[in-house]
């Protein structure tokens, strides 16, 4: 049996040495090599195309109701809290656990928002910082056992699934709770101000948001780039990152056009972005990030090499905790409704965001990147599939398809390049 | 019919590159108890595993006769239908299942398509009479010690009407009283007309029980003795096993040695699950600046605990003795207190706890040392692409780059990838556990040369190895260590490997005279 595997693995770097990738220096035809190096990011891509594939099918399909304005910041805020939860959630996948608990917290959190503020009368942004510290004490629950105690997260989570549901409807006395006041609202749906007074054919803040974050998009390409020649590292191509970096440009200035079209930008997606930008940083670029990572690949392995696994995990699922806590504030903001059946298959979106977004069930590999365009797939499926009144137990059947085949096409291209 | 129960004529069974049997005869008498010697690695488990059909007849040459016909197994149920079995090292028990339903497991006593339980009790319970034991067959299996578990393994092979059954160092993970109840029982079944093949490095055990003996070397079957005509003493086995002239297959190598760097007193370790059994005995060693100290010991001696139990105590339960660092007492119950204190081990099992297969070759290397290559809180990428990239250099370790994925790569260079993340920690000692383990010949010699670098550099280094020539021809002193007791301490000019395997087959009893 090893003496197979061996002479497997030796094949396979036989085969990696075959292939090796561009080098800077020999840049003979520069879209041969871009061509090269594109084959090599085929996972990254191959989402990114599937979800613009899916964006302009929706778009002929719906005969352009799908990119009008208003839906394009309906489809922001209606997935938002998903995606909230797919950040968090990716991060416990890569790390080789999951978390079937966050519908349920999603809920908890809600009920406990309206509580505090219908019944304990309190201000509402002391209520939202109550609520993330509960996410902190739901976290802090749930990553004793799993880290310290060493019991499987999805038993905890299983665990945790049926418990909070039930701290939810006892919060609640079974009833439910509305309305909310207009600045926890406002979490939800609500726009940043309209500095156009409402008459502009565009919303001017959102315009210049965009730009701005075109602006800084090209700046830290830029600034990465030179980086990597300082060192002499960089091995994409430039005709590849010129097309990359337009590409980008162009998206989030079409994005910020179609948001000004409606009433400007959704302030969840504030939120949202900033959550992206800096929990991508993290995965990519802090030591904890890496350590995520390190656990889910080997565990042993990185307990031999020093990393505190069982601190790493218990803040992991703290940070689970937070972004659970987070969403449900969202959700309920949203709904202006703190409801007992709230959050109810939150986990299961959630989990095939993540899947759908190129992660592994056995861990070590993910990006929060690709956790948000699965969220943003399965979204547009909904959306689109609700604008064109397909019935949802057919809306059900074609995710459940999608999610299918997303992992299948994961595994034929692990198995084609020689896996383990 | 012969009196030979088996004859392996001429076996050789050759793998990608390595020619593991070469020419290999043996015959077993029947009715005898036939013992096969050999250092790790020298042929007997191979030789086994074609015996018993694991290498299908057909992927190596030569003959198997048994019972006087020519046999050609092609899988394990062959052999044991010919009456053939073979008891692995690692028990292939389910612990979840009572002792009669692992003996009965894929022999499952039924009638009418349901399985007869009263029967299976009942056959079950007759068996573990034959071998002695008392235990009430629906007991589960992990609720009964190794010993035991052992025991049932055999009652098993009973329930097959086994004619010769293979034993694979079976004792090595038994105390001395199970041991002893166990080479009992091999005797027992031997008058019953039962032949056995046993193999194991426990030479007094061989002394005590063997008709014959058959040393295995390099792949070859060097010699077979009459133990009990010919008197064969231990020392005479020995000799069989190790020899062999070192050639030139180690770096030439001056040691610079220096101060003391770190001294390991009255270290005791008792196995995480088995509360009971001792697995290191109050161990003392030490290494100094410079130095590079080998640790010679059998499979089970207690080896890889020793090591890992020092690193960080990631190894073992109720760990007792004290660590000293250039003569202070320093703490090591963690693994990142133990690399805090300049304490690095390179595990023997790379591809378990070396090394995350699925990751890059520079997050490999930079994975013990992350701080290193922070600033501000944020972990520098390019910096690490350029740390890694002079390892692949300096270490000449064989990939396209070092976002090159470790999994696919060969052994040796996957060791060079763990030397390499070590190195990078820059320990001030190192425990290399089996470095040059599964790698070919022209790997080793590059890490031996890494070895004695990093101890030029003023590091202490210990090596922990199974194969003695490795240890006579890199290290400057070398510790035999013998069912978790140091049993000698001599520095290279003195040792000889058959002064090593002495000390590393030497019995409790023998220590006290």
């Amino acid at each position: 049996m090893s003496d197979l595997t061996t002479a497997r693995t030796s094949d396979a770097s036989r085969g990696t040495e075959g292939g090796v990738p561009p080098t800077p220096n020999q840049r003979g035809g520069a879209i041969g090599t871009a061509l090269k190096y594109l084959t090599g990011q085929l996972r990254q891509i191959g989402l990114f195309i599937a979800l613009i594939v899916i964006v302009i099918f929706f778009e002929v399909a719906t005969d352009g109701i799908t990119l009008k304005p208003i839906n394009v910041s309906n489809l922001v805020i209606q997935n938002s809290y998903i995606l909230i939860l797919a950040i968090g959630m990716v991060m416990v996948i890569i790390a080789g656990h999951i978390d079937l608990s966050v519908g349920s917290v999603v809920a908890f959190v809600g009920a406990m928002s309206g509580v505090m503020i219908t019944q304990w009368n309190l201000p509402w942004w002391v209520a939202i910082i109550l609520c993330l510290a509960l996410g902190v004490l739901v976290g802090m629950f749930q990553g004793f056992w799993i880290a310290y105690f060493g019991i499987p997260a999805f038993i905890v989570t299983l665990a945790g699934m049926l418990i909070f549901r039930g701290l939810t409807q006892i919060a609640l006395q079974n009833k439910q709770i509305s309305p909310f006041p207009d600045e926890f609202r406002a979490l939800g749906s609500g726009f940043l101000p309209d500095l156009g007074g409402g008459t502009s054919f565009l919303e001017p803040l959102t315009m210049i948001l965009g730009l701005v974050a075109a602006v800084l998009l090209v700046f830290q390409g830029v600034r990465q780039r030179v980086a990597k020649r300082k060192y002499d590292l960089e091995d994409e191509p430039v005709v590849w990152f010129l097309l990359k970096l337009a590409f980008t440009v162009v998206l989030v200035l079409l994005i910020a056009y179609l948001l000004a079209g409606y009433r400007g930008t959704p302030i969840v997606l504030v939120v949202l972005g900033v959550l992206a930008v800096v929990y991508s940083a993290v995965m990519a670029r802090t030591v904890w990030g890496r350590h995520i990572y390190a656990i889910g690949g080997n565990l042993n392995a990185a307990a031999l090499s020093g990393v505190k696994t069982k601190r790493v995990t218990f803040l992991l699922f703290i940070n689970m905790g937070v972004l659970s806590a987070l969403a449900g504030l969202v959700f309920t903001a949203q709904l202006n409704l703190a409801n007992p059946k709230a959050g109810d298959g939150f986990e299961l979106d959630a989990i095939a965001a993540v899947f759908v977004g190129g992660a592994a069930i056995t861990g070590g590999i993910g990006t929060v990147t690709g956790a948000i365009i699965g969220g943003l797939i399965i979204g547009i499926l909904n959306n689109g599939m609700s604008i064109m009144g397909v019935g949802t137990e057919y809306q059900q059947l074609i995710k459940g398809l999608v999610l299918l085949a997303a992992v299948a096409f994961d595994v034929y291209n692990k198995r084609r390049s020689g896996g383990k | 019919m012969t009196s030979n129960i088996l004859e392996m004529r001429g076996i050789t069974k050759t793998f990608p590159g390595v020619k593991a049997l070469q020419d290999v005869s043996i015959e077993v008498k029947r009715g005898h108890v036939h013992a096969i010697c050999g250092e790790n690695g020298a042929g007997k488990s191979t030789l086994m595993k074609v015996l018993s059909g694991v290498y299908p007849a057909g992927t190596y040459e030569g003959q198997i006769v048994f019972e006087g016909e020519e046999m050609e197994f092609k899988s394990i149920n062959d052999s044991e239908a010919a009456g053939i079995v073979i008891i692995h090292q690692e028990l292939a028990l389910s612990p979840y299942l009572s002792i009669a339903e692992n003996i009965f497991l894929g022999n499952e006593q039924q009638s009418g398509g349901w399985i007869d339980w009263n029967k299976t009790n009942l056959e079950a319970g007759k068996l573990l009479a034959r071998v002695g034991l008392r235990d009430n067959p629906i007991t589960k299996i992990m609720d009964i010690g190794v010993g035991k578990q052992q025991l049932v393994e055999i009652a098993k092979a009973l329930s097959k009407e086994v004619k010769l059954l293979i034993l694979d160092e079976p004792t090595a993970a038994l105390n001395d009283d199970d041991s002893a109840h166990l080479l009992d029982l091999i005797k027992h079944l031997q008058e019953q007309g039962i032949t056995s093949i046993i193999i194991s490095h426990k030479l007094n055990e061989i002394k005590a029980i063997a008709d014959d003996v058959t040393i295995i070397r390099d792949g070859k079957a060097i010699e077979t003795l009459d133990m009990v005509a010919d008197e064969i003493t231990e020392d005479r086995i020995i000799k069989g096993m190790v020899g062999r002239d070192l050639e030139h297959r180690y770096p030439d190598h001056t040691p610079h040695i220096g101060d003391e760097l770190l001294r390991v007193e009255d270290w005791s370790v008792y196995h995480p699950l088995d509360r009971e059994r001792q697995v290191v005995k109050d161990a003392n060693i030490m290494v100094r600046a410079g130095e590079i100290v080998g640790i010679a010991g059998l499979m089970g001696a207690g080896r890889t605990e020793l090591a890992m139990s020092i690193f960080g105590h990631s190894y073992g339960h109720n760990i007792t003795g004290r660590v000293y660092k250039r003569g202070e007492e320093i703490k090591t119950n963690t693994v990142a207190a133990a690399i805090d204190n300049g304490i690095a081990y390179a595990t023997e099992d790379r591809k378990r706890y070396g090394l995350n297969l699925i990751e890059d070759i520079k997050r490999n290397i930079s994975g013990a040392s992350l701080q290193k290559l922070t600033k501000g809180g944020w972990v520098d990428g390019n910096e690490e692409y350029v740390v890694a990239e002079g390892y692949r250099k300096s270490m000449n370790i064989k990939a396209p780059s070092v976002a090159a994925i470790t999994g696919k790569l060969s052994g040796g260079n996957q060791q060079k990838v763990v030397l390499s993340k070590w190195m990078y920690a820059n320990p001030d000692v190192l425990i290399l556990d089996e470095p040059t383990r599964g790698i070919d010949v022209g790997a080793k010699y590059e890490i031996y040369g890494i070895i004695n670098k990093l101890a030029d550099e003023g590091k202490g280094i210990i090596v922990i190895s199974s194969e003695l020539p490795e240890l006579l021809g890199i290290c400057d002193r070398i510790y035999a260590l013998s069912e978790g007791r140091i049993t000698a301490d001599v520095p290279r000019e003195q040792a000889t490997a058959e002064y090593l395997m002495q000390h590393m087959t030497q019995e409790r009893e023998r220590d006290h005279t």
